[in-house]
């Protein structure tokens, strides 16, 4: 029977959202139990909210000042000491858990499951390689712990109805003082994020300059968007990096993805693949963009982009 | 000091890959290979530093197949002073190549291990984190910039959220974003004098660490297809069909 250890991932006091998503991969499993452990200095609030996601069955805390901040080398051997017991040790497949999870998996001697997007069994997951342009079925030794971070566009959140027990443990781990956490410098958004909206707006290279940006986000938040961009756009200059879609960005799943002047570079389409709805706006009736849209539109975007938010 | 960088052989990034029909494997028989973008990114740095005066010597290190010489050849053109080429018939999964570099980095004693962030072919994301943990030592990932003085390396790093910073003693793995530089391109004398550069060469097996695979891969199967969409001729259009879908 699988026991699952979820990594809760948060800031501020707040969960991560990307949290929820783990909820429903541990679930798919068809798990005895599924645990969230909590690592801060001040867990109380943050474990409260992970108390209520449906299917958690306790929350476990680690308070300690070292965890005021998400130092993968501090955490991880706090959570290779919780992780005794339990089959599985999930994190999201975020920049948190892809930087924290490998520390776990090598502090157990075992191979990591990178972007789980589907599980078959107990120790049988689909993830994809080579920018999700092959998806592998991969099998880890029944006698090991598997520890995997979850890609999130693949898992729905779970909702927020249930009541867990919290329980705050102790673990004996040293604990490393080499790393010195300096801060955040958080782009300043008042937009919904970009990996949970129901809607996302993304710009590329064709939208030609940060000002020019200002249409994307006129149209974005006339229909309650996120924003997003391309590769091309990021390194331009035009918006932050934060906002970069594709392999080495955000993976993203909305119900609706708009792409603008995008031309559709293969490592832009992988994080893309699973958006419900593409529609692609492109004045190069050849670009790769729209072999993957369900809904095209050739032109001008500086013409049609102001158009379509006329037409809202 | 001395610097390490991982250089990893992948398909190249342009290449559009097919799954082989009995879902076995990708078709890699006559597709151009290169260095791991990331890789590129990674040396770019260490080279960089070695400009600056921070480092003294810059050694690529690769895991793989004999035939691995060229690329090698080609991270030494780009400026490393030398290679070090663990010879691997096998592929490698993150977590014994991390154990490679552990050995490699108790021998060589570096003040810095770069790598890049993921390798584009199986996408992992782990084995600088692997390493850093295995050898005792801080990292840090997705680095966008990196400022080393005093034995203190300061990075930014491309979180989620934006940008973080992280002082971290040295020795240290460090791995690349791809907003970290832009590699240079190499120049055909470079390529001439890369030739007398020396590459050692160890069999994995003599390195005494255990680098069996424990993941085994059942199927490859290409990723679900989308069906083909429709075009609409204007914006009156392309509205409608997104209201009579209901997203709008």
């Amino acid at each position: 029977m699988s026991k699952v250890l979820i990594v809760a991932e948060h800031f501020d006091g707040h969960l991560n959202a990307a949290t929820a998503r783990c909820v429903s991969a541990a679930l798919a499993l068809k798990a005895q139990s599924i645990d969230v452990l909590v690592l801060s200095d001040a867990p109380d609030a943050v474990a409260a909210q992970a108390a209520k996601l449906d299917g958690v069955s306790r929350v476990l805390t680690i308070a300690n000042a070292a965890n005021a901040a998400p130092i993968a080398q501090v955490l991880a051997p706090q959570i290779a000491k919780a992780a005794n017991g339990y089959s599985h040790v999930f994190a999201p497949s975020t920049t948190f858990g892809k930087d924290l999870l490998p520390c776990v998996a090598a502090l157990l001697g075992v191979a990591q499951i990178s972007d789980v997007m589907a599980v078959e069994g107990s120790h049988v997951f689909q993830r994809p390689i080579y920018a999700g342009n092959a998806i592998i079925t991969v099998q880890a030794p029944a006698a090991q712990t598997v520890v995997a971070t979850i890609r999130t566009a693949s898992w729905p959140a779970v909702a927020a109805a249930g009541n867990a027990p919290v329980e705050a443990i102790t673990v004996e781990a040293t604990l490393p003082t080499h790393t010195r956490y300096q801060g955040l410098q958080a782009g300043s958004s008042d937009r919904p994020d970009l990996q949970s909206a129901a809607k996302v707006i993304s710009g590329g290279r064709g939208v030609g300059s940060a000002e020019n940006f200002g249409i994307i986000y006129k149209l974005a938040d006339k229909i309650g968007a996120a924003v997003g961009a391309s590769r091309a756009a990021v390194d331009a200059g035009y918006v932050p990096n934060e906002l970069q879609v594709g392999q080495t960005g955000k993976i993203i799943a909305p119900e609706l993805y708009v792409a603008i002047g995008i031309s559709g570079a293969i490592q832009h389409l992988t994080g893309i693949k699973d958006a419900g709805t593409i529609v692609a706006i492109n004045k190069d009736a050849e670009a790769p963009i729209f072999e993957i849209a369900d809904i095209g539109l050739v032109g001008d975007l500086f013409k049609i982009v102001p158009e379509l938010e006329q037409a809202l | 000091m001395k610097i390490l960088v991982g250089y990893k052989r992948v398909v190249d990034y342009n290449v559009r890959i097919q799954v082989k029909p009995d879902g076995s494997g990708v078709i890699t028989d006559g597709v151009k290979l290169s260095a791991n973008p990331f890789d590129d990114i990674a040396l770019e740095e260490a080279l960089r530093l070695r400009e600056k005066g921070v480092a003294s010597e810059v050694v690529v290190v690769a895991i793989g197949p004999a035939d691995l010489t060229a690329h090698i050849r080609n991270g030494l053109a780009m400026g490393a002073n030398r290679a070090i080429h663990v010879v691997s018939d096998q592929p490698i999964e993150p977590l014994a190549a991390a154990r490679v570099l552990h050995k490699l980095a108790e021998k060589e004693k570096p003040g810095l291990f770069l790598l890049g962030k993921q390798a584009i072919d199986d996408d992992a994301n782990q084995t600088g984190q692997m390493l850093a943990t295995l050898w005792g030592r801080p990292q840090a990932t997705f680095a966008g910039k990196v400022d080393i003085a005093d034995n203190v390396a300061t990075v930014t790093r491309e979180v989620d959220a934006g940008l973080e910073t992280l002082e971290v003693d040295l020795p240290a793995v460090i791995t690349a974003d791809l907003r970290l530089n832009e590699p240079r391109f190499i120049k055909l004398p470079d390529i001439m004098k890369a030739k007398s550069k020396p590459i050692e060469t160890i069999a994995i097996a003599d390195l005494g660490v255990d680098t069996t695979a424990q993941l085994r891969i059942s199927r490859h199967a290409p990723p679900p297809t989308r069906s083909r969409g429709v075009m609409v001729k204007d914006v009156a259009e392309l509205v409608s069909t997104l209201k009579a879908k209901g997203l709008l």
